[in-house]
């Protein structure tokens, strides 16, 4: 059986098994970033093309360090000077690039749904690096070994979710994966900025920072995101910062010392303040560490599954 | 019915141990400079013994590391699902040093390959050693030990199976006849 199958679209359709493959695999790769020669030969001869539809520093950068170390030949194709720009779709130019001869595609996309759309019609790998509101998988995964290197396991745990939730991937990926791993999950946030029917997820609806605070053991702080806000969902940011703000005066009141994550970029005095960003309980920097980890351990995996390809794929391939 | 015959108690295993480690300091002429890695996973807990028995009848410390040489294969692009990767841990530079890689079984040489080649990605040993518990013959590449507990011919259909306390209860090095 491969251990995880062709692609990586999502933490929702991965067994707690899967999951728990990806992390341990993650272990022994972060040596790797340690060593003098930041690199071993597992993936030599393997192409990988990382196609970033959305402006990424962090996660674009982080694959490819990754694919790098792993000693793969990385091709980077951003939308802007691309023939995208033309206005080529998404399958011509994915079937272009796989007409080239590559074994894996990394991609980053506005729109729910691209990833596992592009991977249903290619025979390469693809890796979700983010599809518009739906799954960030392997920040998911950063995230929760992040909190296993903090806290030893996952199982019991319990994290808050805070802020932008209705328009966060990340916050969908990190559900899926503490659920899975038998932690309790809680999300916090306006009204306006929580999806409706968010229980259904299993997790607890928290109406007020300070709730969160006193309850977790992890505070998860996502990035208010401004770029997909057309519309009015907080009055202002100075008003978001004084009502959900993460801050050291809040923190100061919890019971106990809680445990900061943020995917970045973060915005400094509106969703998380300096104080707490740059404080002893941050794991913030080691999140991206881990990140490098984690995405070595999901290109070492996929490359060994079988390259069988869904069957939309088949019946247009022909 | 593949038949099963012991080829080392726990008691031959102490004494071809206790040889092998003898022979590593006369090899590089003392004990300067050595250390001694484990390729995982059996050849660690082997390597751990043998620098237990250096230290006894030296008086000195002996370092110790351990290589998993999983991502260095040179069959993984024609492996199936990818096999789980093990620690690995070496202290401080390789430069200069007398470095032994220690393992429980030599058969294709292809392992030993791969650990070369990731010895070179951490510096440049004056010298390596190659310190098997078992050759059974088979080699597919140029590769020879400098130190074998026991030689044997074997069939390709043949396993030779070790055993150690610290993983599966007993000492043991048993040779399992294929069809």
């Amino acid at each position: 059986m491969p251990a995880l199958g062709k692609d990586l679209i999502g933490l929702e359709t991965l067994t707690a098994d899967q999951i728990r493959l990806i992390l341990d695999t993650a272990e022994p790769f972060k040596e790797v970033s340690e060593r003098a020669i930041k690199k071993v030969p597992a993936l030599r001869g393997k192409t990988i093309v990382n196609l970033f539809f959305e402006a990424s520093t962090r996660t674009r950068i982080s694959f490819e360090f990754a694919e790098k170390r792993l000693s793969a030949d990385t091709v980077n194709v951003a939308s802007a000077g691309s023939s995208v720009s033309k206005g080529e779709t998404l399958v011509d130019t994915a079937r272009n690039l796989e007409a080239m001869r590559i074994d894996m595609v990394v991609i980053r996309h506005g729109s729910s749904g691209a990833a596992q759309f592009l991977g249903e019609r290619i025979a390469s790998n693809v890796i979700n690096a983010g599809d518009g509101k739906h799954e960030h998988p392997t920040q998911g995964l950063l995230d929760l070994l992040t909190l296993r290197d903090r806290f030893g396991s996952i199982a019991g745990l319990k994290v808050a979710i805070c802020g932008d939730i209705l328009h966060s991937r990340v916050a969908r990926s990190n559900i899926w994966g503490l659920t899975k791993l038998g932690a309790e999950v809680a999300v916090c946030g306006p009204p306006s900025l929580l999806p409706r029917h968010v229980e259904e997820l299993g997790v607890t609806v928290l109406p007020r920072i300070e709730d969160a605070i006193a309850w977790a053991d992890a505070l998860n702080i996502l990035r208010l995101q401004l770029e997909r806000m057309q519309a009015g969902f907080i009055p202002s940011l100075r008003e978001y910062n004084r009502v959900f703000g993460v801050t050291r005066d809040r923190l100061a009141r919890a019971p106990k010392d809680l445990v900061i994550l943020h995917p970045g970029p973060m915005n400094r005095g509106v969703e998380i303040d300096s104080d707490v960003a740059d404080g002893p309980f941050s794991v913030i920097l080691p999140q991206v560490t881990n990140g490098v980890a984690v995405r070595m351990a999901v290109l070492y995996l996929l490359a060994g599954g079988t390259t069988a390809v869904s069957a939309a794929a088949r019946g247009e391939a022909t | 019915m593949p038949s099963r015959s012991l080829l080392l108690d726990e008691r031959a295993i102490a004494r071809t141990l206790q040889r092998m480690a003898s022979q590593v300091v006369e090899q590089n002429r003392g004990t300067e400079g050595l250390l001694l890695v484990g390729i995982q996973r059996r050849g660690v807990e082997l390597a751990e013994r043998i620098a237990r028995l250096i230290e006894t009848a030296e008086g000195v410390d002996i370092p110790r590391g351990k290589l998993d040489i999983t991502l260095y294969r040179d069959d993984l692009q024609a492996v199936g699902a990818r096999p789980v990767v093990g620690e690995t841990r070496l202290p401080g530079s390789l430069d200069d040093r007398t470095v032994v890689i220690v393992d429980d079984v030599l058969y294709t040489g292809r392992t030993v390959r791969a650990a070369l080649d990731e010895f070179a990605d951490f510096g440049r040993p004056r010298r390596i050693l190659l310190c098997v518990l078992v050759d059974r013959g088979g080699r597919e590449l140029p590769i020879h030990p400098d130190i074998a507990g026991l030689t044997i011919t074997t069939r390709p259909g043949d396993r030779v199976d070790v055993s150690v306390s610290e993983l599966d209860g007993r000492d043991a090095v048993e040779l399992a006849r294929g069809d």
